[in-house]
């Protein structure tokens, strides 16, 4: 009961904090601190109502069972991240983007590879991948080289349509004026027709950054070496220490956060010019 | 010094559309000499803009010829024989506007020097100095609009072919540039071809002003300008600019009657 109450009088009290700091001047630091604020009260209601309700640990343990489990487990969890996300995910995402990236030029350029080779690109984004994972895991073999071909399955297609879509984004004037200056092929495309296509290749680098890290955990699943986030998931689940299931999410979760982080502030000073980063 | 640089004889073109042909240009004559300041004026539709475009090679004639530099246009497009604006200033936003200069100078295969200078030379030319290292979207339009007009002077291209450059610009703004352009084509000696929808615009700026027709397309009178080259702001007021003007009002009245 005195959880209870604690965490209604604490919510209440961070409430009234962030309406006042959401009123009042917007500076540089009300704009962390508003959002610092909401994610302590979320840890703080979780672990107050667990506490309060005596929830079982295994349906949701409390943050700071997490955190424990989590500062103890730091070997396995840089293991498992090394193996998923730098091995897996990483390495698919690069070998997938660039070919992607590599086949919209073909299928801009020629019109007989358009016809051809977006259909398949449309087939292969609708293989179930859970189908897939297990297929590429026996052709692969159980280490990260299946798991990155699953991911560069799952990131092909969106990178391909958006670059495809990037490069015919030029608008008419600037084509027209490319061809008035008699400008051949590679001069068209490395001066007007890619760094016009910017914007959509970072759109799809963003989408794919999670895409890469979903693909690497799901494929894990399917067989895997004794280590990686995904074997450690789905074995911890069957030991129920959700803990440490939580533990992984965490490190999946800011993995994954820092990654699209990271794509965005490149982005960022790629595409400078283009109206939705200027301010 | 009557040398003809732009020809056109008996020339057509008429685009396929869904609802059926149209004919935008029609059985169209007409020789540009060298030097000439030659204005496109007539209703949307005219087909002004089809006829500049055709001879930039941007688009291909049904029938008739078209001749550049004793060209056709598409060799004339590849020895780069003129510079084209556009209605937009269609600069490219992640180039400044030194960078935006520069771009047909890179394409060309200037050397890195020749680059500079020119760039440095053109935009004294439309008053921009001191904005090279400026992105389009931090200048205002007419501003955008000039640094477009210097891409298209930066290389060796002795025919401009403007696509009313100033028509989305306000007219205090537009008479300024006018004025410019003036100067601009005294001092570089080249030959105009200007489209625009203004009367008092074409009669100031031109030395032959063209006045077309719609549907189809067709040249509805040729009129050459009995005006000095030399000319500043305050010729709009003398009555020979009024009978020029009004010639050019009577040629556009006589188009509709086809209506």
């Amino acid at each position: 009961m005195i959880w209870i109450l604690f965490v209604l009088i604490f919510w209440g009290a961070m409430w009234a904090v962030n309406v006042r700091l959401a009123a009042g001047p917007q500076t540089q630091l009300t704009k962390i601190l508003v959002p610092t604020l909401f994610g302590i009260t979320l840890l703080v209601l979780w672990e107050g109502l667990v506490r309060g309700f005596s929830i079982s640990p295994i349906l949701l343990p409390p943050p700071s069972m997490i955190a424990q489990r989590f500062a103890t487990s730091l070997p396995i969890l840089w293991e498992d991240f090394v193996q998923t996300f730098i091995k897996g995910a990483l390495s698919g995402y690069f070998i997938g983007c660039s070919a992607a990236f590599l086949t919209a030029i073909a299928v801009d350029r020629s019109d007989f590879l358009k016809r051809g080779l977006l259909p398949i690109g449309n087939f292969v984004a609708a293989l179930p991948i859970i189908g897939m994972a297990p297929i590429l895991v026996m052709w692969f073999g159980f280490d990260w080289q299946s798991k990155a071909a699953v991911v560069v399955i799952m990131v092909f297609f969106p990178m391909l349509v958006n670059t495809v879509a990037g490069l015919n984004a030029k608008d008419k004037f600037q084509d027209d004026l490319m061809k008035t200056y008699a400008a051949s092929y590679w001069q068209n495309l490395l001066k007007l027709k890619l760094p016009a296509a910017m914007p959509f290749i970072f759109n799809g680098l963003k989408i794919c950054t999670t895409l890469a890290l979903i693909g690497a955990i799901v494929a894990e699943f399917f067989g895997s070496p004794i280590r990686g986030m995904g074997f450690r998931i789905s074995t911890e689940v069957g030991r129920l220490s959700l803990d440490m299931v939580w533990a992984e999410i965490t490190v999946a979760a800011l993995a994954g956060s820092a990654f699209y982080g990271t794509m965005a502030l490149i982005e960022k000073a790629v595409t400078f010019w283009h109206p939705s980063q200027r301010n | 010094m009557n040398q003809t640089v732009i020809s056109a004889q008996n020339l057509s073109l008429t685009f396929q559309t869904n609802d059926g042909p149209v004919h935008a240009l029609k059985d169209i004559n007409l020789d540009i000499d060298k030097g000439d300041f030659v204005s496109f004026i007539g209703p949307s539709g005219c087909g002004k803009t089809t006829f500049l475009r055709v001879m930039a090679d941007l688009e291909t004639p049904t029938s008739g010829t078209v001749t550049v530099n004793g060209m056709s246009p598409a060799e004339a497009r590849m020895k780069r024989a003129y510079g084209y604006v556009f209605q937009a200033a269609g600069l490219y936003p992640w180039r400044t506007i030194g960078g935006n200069i520069r771009l047909p100078l890179e394409i060309m295969g200037y050397s890195r020097e020749e680059q500079a200078k020119r760039v440095a030379n053109v935009l004294e030319l439309v008053e921009l100095e001191g904005f090279d290292k400026k992105f389009p979207w931090q200048l205002s339009g007419g501003m955008q609009q000039r640094a477009s007009i210097a891409r298209a002077l930066a290389f060796d291209a002795d025919i401009l072919l403007m696509d009313e450059p100033f028509g989305a610009l306000d007219e205090i703004v537009r008479d300024h540039l006018n004025e410019q352009l003036l100067k601009l084509w005294a001092r570089t000696e080249k030959t105009i071809g200007f489209v625009t929808h203004s009367i008092p615009e074409a009669v100031f700026l031109s030395t032959k002003i063209v006045v077309m027709s719609p549907r189809p397309g067709r040249i509805a009178d040729v009129i050459d300008s009995t005006l000095p080259r030399d000319r500043t702001l305050d010729i709009r007021e003398t009555q020979e600019f009024a009978d020029i003007a009004h010639r050019v009002r009577e040629g556009l009245r006589a188009g509709h009657a086809y209506d």
